[in-house]
C-alpha cells in the first residue's frame, strides 16, 4: 500500500547527511588514516611489459637491505585462482587471477611485493629486485584478440564457476547469446532499418581517496583489515577461500570511503596486506600511487556495439539487435555481467517491439583490466542505441521526442528481456509498478524549450546551439542474489543503535538508513546511530554495488524498524494491560485509552528494573524484482563551427527514482552521475602508447570534469511510488551517469550534422566531420 | 633536521628529512586531516594555507616554512562547519575527501578577494578536483557562504 508522501516527515523531506559536517572539518577517518602508526610499508614491482613471461626473479639483494623485512613473489604466495570481483558466491567471473603470477599480462600488472619499514626502503628494495623476462607479443586491439596466436591466459588452473562461455585459448573471457522472436525477418518487413556501429572508450575511475588497505593481527591473532572498498563482506569471503582460512579468522572493516563508483567493488592490494601481517606478524599497509590507481586498478569495458533497428513508416520499432564486442583488459573481472547489462539494462526502453536479440563477447587484451563501473555496460549500450533511435528518427521524419514517446516503457508494461537476462544467469519477470517515463520526457522538453529549440538555434555566423535528448533506466539490486540486513538496538533513554551491512562509500547510505529507520519509529534522525560495514559487528550486506543500497538495504532496514515498533507496541500494552491492536505509539508516548507509558521510561526499566530484557531486532531483504529507475535528460550544447570546441551550456534530467529518501543526496547522484558521464562523453580517455604503456596516468593526461567545464544542470524528480521499495523508493546511484554520451552525440550532430560514433565526442573528430560535410 | 613553524598560531618544531613534504610530516605527526589524492599536486585534496594562501602542501618542502603560518582545517573549525552547512543545503557533500580541501581554499576566498564573480571563484577552487559531486552544487553552495556575513 502506498504511503502518503505528505505524511512523511523524514523521509523524502530535507535532511543533512549525517557526517558530512564532520567531513568538512576533516573528522572523518579513512582507511590510511587508521594504518597503525608503525605498518611495514608495501609496495608493488610492476610489469614493464604488457606481456610477459617471467624466466627468473631473484631477490636476494632486496631482500638483504636493512629495513626489508619481506619480499614476495609468485612462488612464495598460494597458487590459487580467484577473481578479484568483490561479486556475490559463486561469482559469475571466471576464476583467472593469481595473487603473483608467473605470467604478467599489462604493463604495471604485478611482479613482486616489498614490505619495509618506510616507503623509501620499500621503493629502493624495488630497484634491487632482477627480473628476466622472455617478452611475449601483446595484444592491444581488442578488434584482434579473439583466436589470436597469442594466447592471454596460457596458465592451468583457471576457471569459471558455472557456465559463462569462458574460452581462455580463444581469448575470450565470457560470450552470450539471447533472443525473442525473429530478429532478421521483422528488420526485413519494416519500412526502414538503420545499422550503425558506436565505439566506447576506457574511462577511469579517478576516485579522489587511492586505494588503500591496511592489516593487523588482533590479541586473538585474526587478521583484521581496514579496507577502502566497496564490498567488505565478499572481500573476506573472498580473502577466506583464496587464503586457506577459515573466515572467522578475517575481520573486514570499512571505514569512510572516498569514492568508489565501482572501482572499489574489488581487491587491490589487501591480499599484499594480508600476506605480509600474517608472514611477519607485523601491521602492513600499501596505499596506491595516484600512477598506480590509473594504471594498476580498474577501468570501464571499452566496447564496439552494433545496433541495428527496423521501423515502420509510422514510427513504430519492431525489432532491435545488438552485437557487441567487450574488451575486459588482462583479466575478466565483471567481464559477463557487465556485457549483460548493455543488453538488459538498454533495451527494454523499447518493450513494444516483435523481436529483439543481443549477444557476442568479452575478450581478453593486455590492457589495464577492465572492472565494475558506475553504469556498468548500461552507459556503453545507451550511447549505441540512443543514438540510433535518433538516426532512425530522422530517417522517419519524426522528431526524436516522439518516436520515443511512442515505442518507449510505460507504467504496468514488461519486456520479456528481464525474465530472460539476468546478473550472468536467468532473469527474473517483472511488470513496472513505477514508471513515470512519460512524463520524464514531457517535462525535460519544458525545461529545455525543446519545441522551440530543437534542433538548433543560431546564436552566430560561427557558433551554433544544439539540443539533444536520451532516455535511460537501470535496476535496483540484483534479484534473488543482493541481500542486505539491519539489525536495531534500543537503548535507555530511547535512542536506537541500527547497524547495518550496508556500505557507505560516499552516497550517504548511513544518512539514508537513519532516515528510514526514523521515518518509521516517527523520531528524528539525531535518535539514530548508524554503525556500517564491519564485519564482525554488523549484519551482513552484499555490498555497494548494482544500485542496491536504497532499494535492498533500505527494504532492510525498513523492515527492521516496522519489527522494532510492533515489538515495542506489544511489550508496552503488556505494561499497560491493554491489547496491542489499542496501544498508539507516537515515536515517544504509548497510549490506550487513559493510560500512557513513554518510551523512555519502559527503556530504562528494560534494562535496569522491570522484565529485563534487550529490545533488539535482525531483518533482512532481497529484491524479487529490481525495478529500474527512468530518466528523461536533454542538453543544450553551444558549438564553435571553427574550432569544432564546444560547451555544455544546461543539462538537464528528470529521474523517476520513486521516492526520494533524501531529496538533496538523490540529487547529488544524479548531478554526480552526470558529471561523470559528461567526461566521459566530452573528454575522459584512457590512452596508451603501441607498446601498451598507458599514457594517461595523472590527472594532467587524464582530464575530468571542473569547474571550468561543468555549468548549469538542471536537475528534477518525477512524483512516482515504487510499491515494493522502502517508502515507494528506488536506486538513483547509476542512472545519471547513463545518458551523457548519447545526448552530448545527438544535440552535435543537431548543431553541426556531423555523427561522432567514437567517444569521447572531441573537437577534432567534429572539425573533421565538418570539413568531409564540405566536400 | 629541526623545522619550526606555527600549525594553526601554535609554535611547533619537527625533525624532518630535508625532502621532506609538508603533506607528509603533517599526517606523520598525526595531523590526518590533510588529504593526500595524488601526491603530485594536481588534485588540491591536500590543500592548506601557508601565510593565509592555499597551497598544495604534497609539493611544499617542509624545510622552506621556517617561522610561517600554517593553517590546517582543524585552525578553521567554525568556518568549515558553516561551509558545510551550505554544502548540505545543495546536496554538494558526498564522500569528503576532497572537502578539507575545499573548506580552507573557500575560506581563503572569502578573506582575499571581496565579491568574487563567477569566474573568479572558478579560476580560484579550479585546482580543486572532486569526482563525487555535480559541482554546480559545489558552487552554489560556495556563492551561499561567500554572501554569510
Ligand atoms: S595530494 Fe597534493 S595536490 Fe593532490
Ligand atoms: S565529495 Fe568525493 S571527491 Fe568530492
Amino acid at each position: 500500500m502506498a504511503i502518503d508522501k505528505k505524511n512523511m516527515k523524514v523521509v523524502n523531506n530535507k535532511t543533512h547527511s549525517l557526517d558530512g559536517k564532520a567531513l568538512m572539518q576533516g573528522k572523518g577517518k579513512y582507511t590510511d588514516d587508521l594504518a597503525e602508526q608503525n605498518s611495514l610499508v608495501i609496495k608493488i614491482l610492476r610489469s614493464p611489459h604488457a606481456f610477459a613471461h617471467i624466466k627468473s626473479i631473484d631477490v636476494s639483494e632486496a631482500q638483504k637491505l636493512n629495513g626489508v623485512a619481506l619480499v614476495l613473489t609468485y612462488k612464495d604466495v598460494p597458487h590459487v585462482s580467484f577473481s578479484r570481483a568483490g561479486q556475490g558466491y559463486p561469482e559469475p567471473s571466471p576464476h583467472d587471477k593469481f595473487i603473483l603470477d608467473e605470467y604478467v599480462r599489462y604493463v604495471g600488472d604485478e611482479v613482486a611485493m616489498v614490505a619495509a619499514i618506510d616507503e623509501r626502503v620499500a621503493e629502493d628494495a624495488l630497484k634491487l629486485i632482477k627480473v628476466e623476462y622472455e617478452v611475449l607479443e601483446p595484444v592491444l586491439d581488442f578488434e584482434t584478440a579473439y583466436e589470436n596466436k597469442s594466447v592471454i591466459h596460457p596458465e592451468d588452473g583457471i576457471k569459471e564457476m558455472f557456465p559463462i562461455g569462458f574460452d581462455p585459448k580463444k581469448n575470450v573471457a565470457a560470450s552470450y547469446e539471447m533472443h525473442v522472436g525473429d530478429v532478421e525477418k521483422e528488420l526485413a518487413k519494416s519500412d526502414v532499418v538503420v545499422d550503425e556501429t558506436f565505439y566506447t572508450q576506457a574511462q577511469a575511475h579517478a576516485m579522489l581517496e587511492t586505494h588503500s588497505s591496511n592489516a593487523r593481527l588482533d590479541m586473538h591473532n585474526r587478521l583484521v583489515i581496514y579496507s577502502s572498498t566497496q564490498t567488505p563482506f565478499h572481500m573476506r569471503r573472498i580473502m577466506a577461500t583464496t587464503l586457506g582460512l577459515p573466515v572467522s579468522k578475517i575481520r573486514f572493516i570499512k571505514p569512510r570511503v572516498g569514492g568508489g563508483f565501482g572501482g572499489k567493488q574489488a581487491f587491490h592490494g589487501e591480499m599484499f596486506c594480508a600476506l605480509t601481517t600474517l608472514k611477519t606478524g607485523l601491521p602492513s599497509k600499501l596505499v596506491y600511487t595516484r600512477e598506480e590507481v590509473f594504471g594498476a586498478s580498474y577501468t570501464r569495458h571499452p566496447m564496439r556495439i552494433q545496433m541495428r533497428i527496423g521501423a515502420m513508416k509510422d514510427g513504430r520499432i519492431n525489432a532491435i539487435d545488438c552485437r557487441s564486442l567487450s574488451d575486459t583488459g588482462a583479466y575478466g573481472e565483471h567481464a559477463l555481467t557487465v556485457f549483460m547489462i548493455v543488453g538488459s539494462k538498454v533495451l527494454p526502453l523499447y518493450n513494444k517491439v516483435d523481436a529483439v536479440r543481443f549477444g557476442g563477447r568479452v575478450v581478453y587484451t593486455n590492457h589495464v583490466p577492465a572492472g565494475a563501473y558506475r553504469g556498468y555496460g548500461a552507459i556503453q549500450g545507451n550511447y549505441a542505441l540512443e543514438s540510433t533511435i535518433d538516426i532512425l528518427a530522422e530517417k522517419l521524419g519524426m522528431d526524436p521526442k516522439e518516436i520515443r514517446e511512442k515505442n518507449s516503457m510505460k507504467e504496468k508494461e514488461t519486456s520479456p528481456i528481464f525474465e530472460i537476462m539476468g546478473e550472468g544467469t536467468k532473469g527474473t519477470a517483472m511488470i513496472m509498478e513505477s514508471c513515470k517515463l512519460p512524463y520524464c520526457i514531457k517535462r525535460g522538453a519544458e525545461l529545455i524549450n525543446w519545441n522551440k529549440n530543437w534542433p538548433r538555434v543560431k546564436v552566430s555566423d560561427t557558433k551554433v546551439r544544439g539540443y539533444g535528448m536520451a532516455i535511460a533506466m537501470q535496476g535496483s539490486g540484483i534479484p534473488f542474489m543482493d541481500m542486505g540486513s539491519c539489525s536495531i538496538k534500543l537503548n535507555d533513554g530511547g535512542s536506537y543503535n541500527v547497524t547495518v551491512g550496508a556500505t557507505d562509500i560516499g552516497q550517504g547510505s548511513d544518512t539514508l538508513i537513519a532516515q528510514i529507520v526514523a521515518e518509521e519509529l516517527q523520531t528524528s534522525v539525531d535518535n539514530i546511530l548508524v554503525y556500517s560495514s564491519d564485519t564482525d559487528l554488523t549484519p551482513f550486506d552484499c555490498g555497494a554495488y548494482a544500485s542496491s543500497t536504497t532499494y535492498i538495504s533500505g527494504n532492510a532496514a525498513w523492515r527492521a524498524a516496522i519489527k522494532m515498533r510492533e515489538r515495542l507496541i506489544k511489550e508496552a500494552a503488556e505494561y499497560l494491560g491493554e491489547k496491542p491492536e489499542n496501544v498508539e505509539f507516537d515515536g515517544k508516548i504509548f497510549t490506550s485509552k487513559d493510560k500512557t507509558v513513554s518510551l523512555y521510561d519502559l527503556s530504562v526499566q528494560w534494562l535496569y528494573n522491570k522484565n529485563l530484557h534487550q529490545a533488539s531486532v535482525t531483518e533482512s531483504y532481497f529484491g524479487h524484482v529490481s525495478p529500474p529507475p527512468f530518466m528523461a535528460a536533454y542538453a543544450e550544447v553551444e558549438v564553435d563551427l571553427e574550432t569544432g570546441e564546444y560547451e555544455v551550456l544546461n543539462y538537464v534530467t528528470v529521474t523517476d527514482c520513486g521516492t526520494t529518501i533524501n531529496p538533496m543526496l538523490a540529487r547529488g547522484q544524479v548531478e554526480g552521475g552526470i558529471v561523470q558521464g559528461l567526461g566521459m562523453a566530452c573528454y575522459e580517455d584512457v590512452k596508451y602508447d603501441k607498446k601498451g604503456n598507458l599514457l594517461s596516468n595523472n590527472f594532467l593526461s587524464y582530464h575530468i570534469p571542473t569547474h571550468k567545464e561543468i555549468h548549469k544542470l538542471t536537475s528534477e524528480f518525477a512524483d512516482s511510488y515504487e510499491p515494493t521499495g522502502p517508502f515507494g523508493a528506488k536506486s538513483v546511484g547509476e542512472i545519471g551517469i547513463d545518458t551523457p554520451p548519447a545526448v552530448i552525440c545527438n544535440a552535435i550532430y543537431n548543431a553541426t550534422g556531423v555523427r561522432v560514433h567514437t567517444l569521447p565526442i572531441t573537437p577534432e573528430k567534429i572539425l573533421k566531420g565538418l570539413k568531409e560535410l564540405k566536400k | 633536521m629541526l623545522v619550526k613553524f606555527y600549525l594553526n598560531d601554535t609554535l611547533v618544531s619537527y625533525d624532518v628529512r630535508p625532502d621532506e613534504y609538508l603533506s607528509e610530516t603533517l599526517r606523520s605527526h598525526g595531523i590526518k586531516s590533510v588529504k593526500v589524492g595524488c601526491n603530485e599536486s594536481t588534485c588540491g585534496s591536500c590543500t592548506l594555507l601557508l601565510e593565509g594562501k592555499p597551497v598544495m602542501s604534497c609539493s611544499v618542502l617542509t624545510a622552506s616554512i621556517e617561522n610561517k603560518h600554517v593553517t590546517t582545517i582543524e585552525g578553521i573549525q567554525e568556518e568549515a562547519a558553516k561551509i558545510a552547512y551550505h554544502f548540505a543545503e545543495e546536496g554538494a557533500d558526498q564522500c569528503g575527501f576532497c572537502n578539507v580541501g575545499y573548506a580552507l581554499v573557500v575560506y581563503a576566498l572569502k578573506k582575499n578577494i571581496k565579491n568574487p564573480t563567477d569566474e573568479q571563484i572558478n579560476d580560484y577552487i579550479v585546482g580543486n578536483l572532486c569526482r563525487c559531486s555535480g559541482l554546480h552544487s559545489q558552487l552554489k553552495a560556495i556563492k551561499a557562504y561567500l554572501k554569510e556575513e
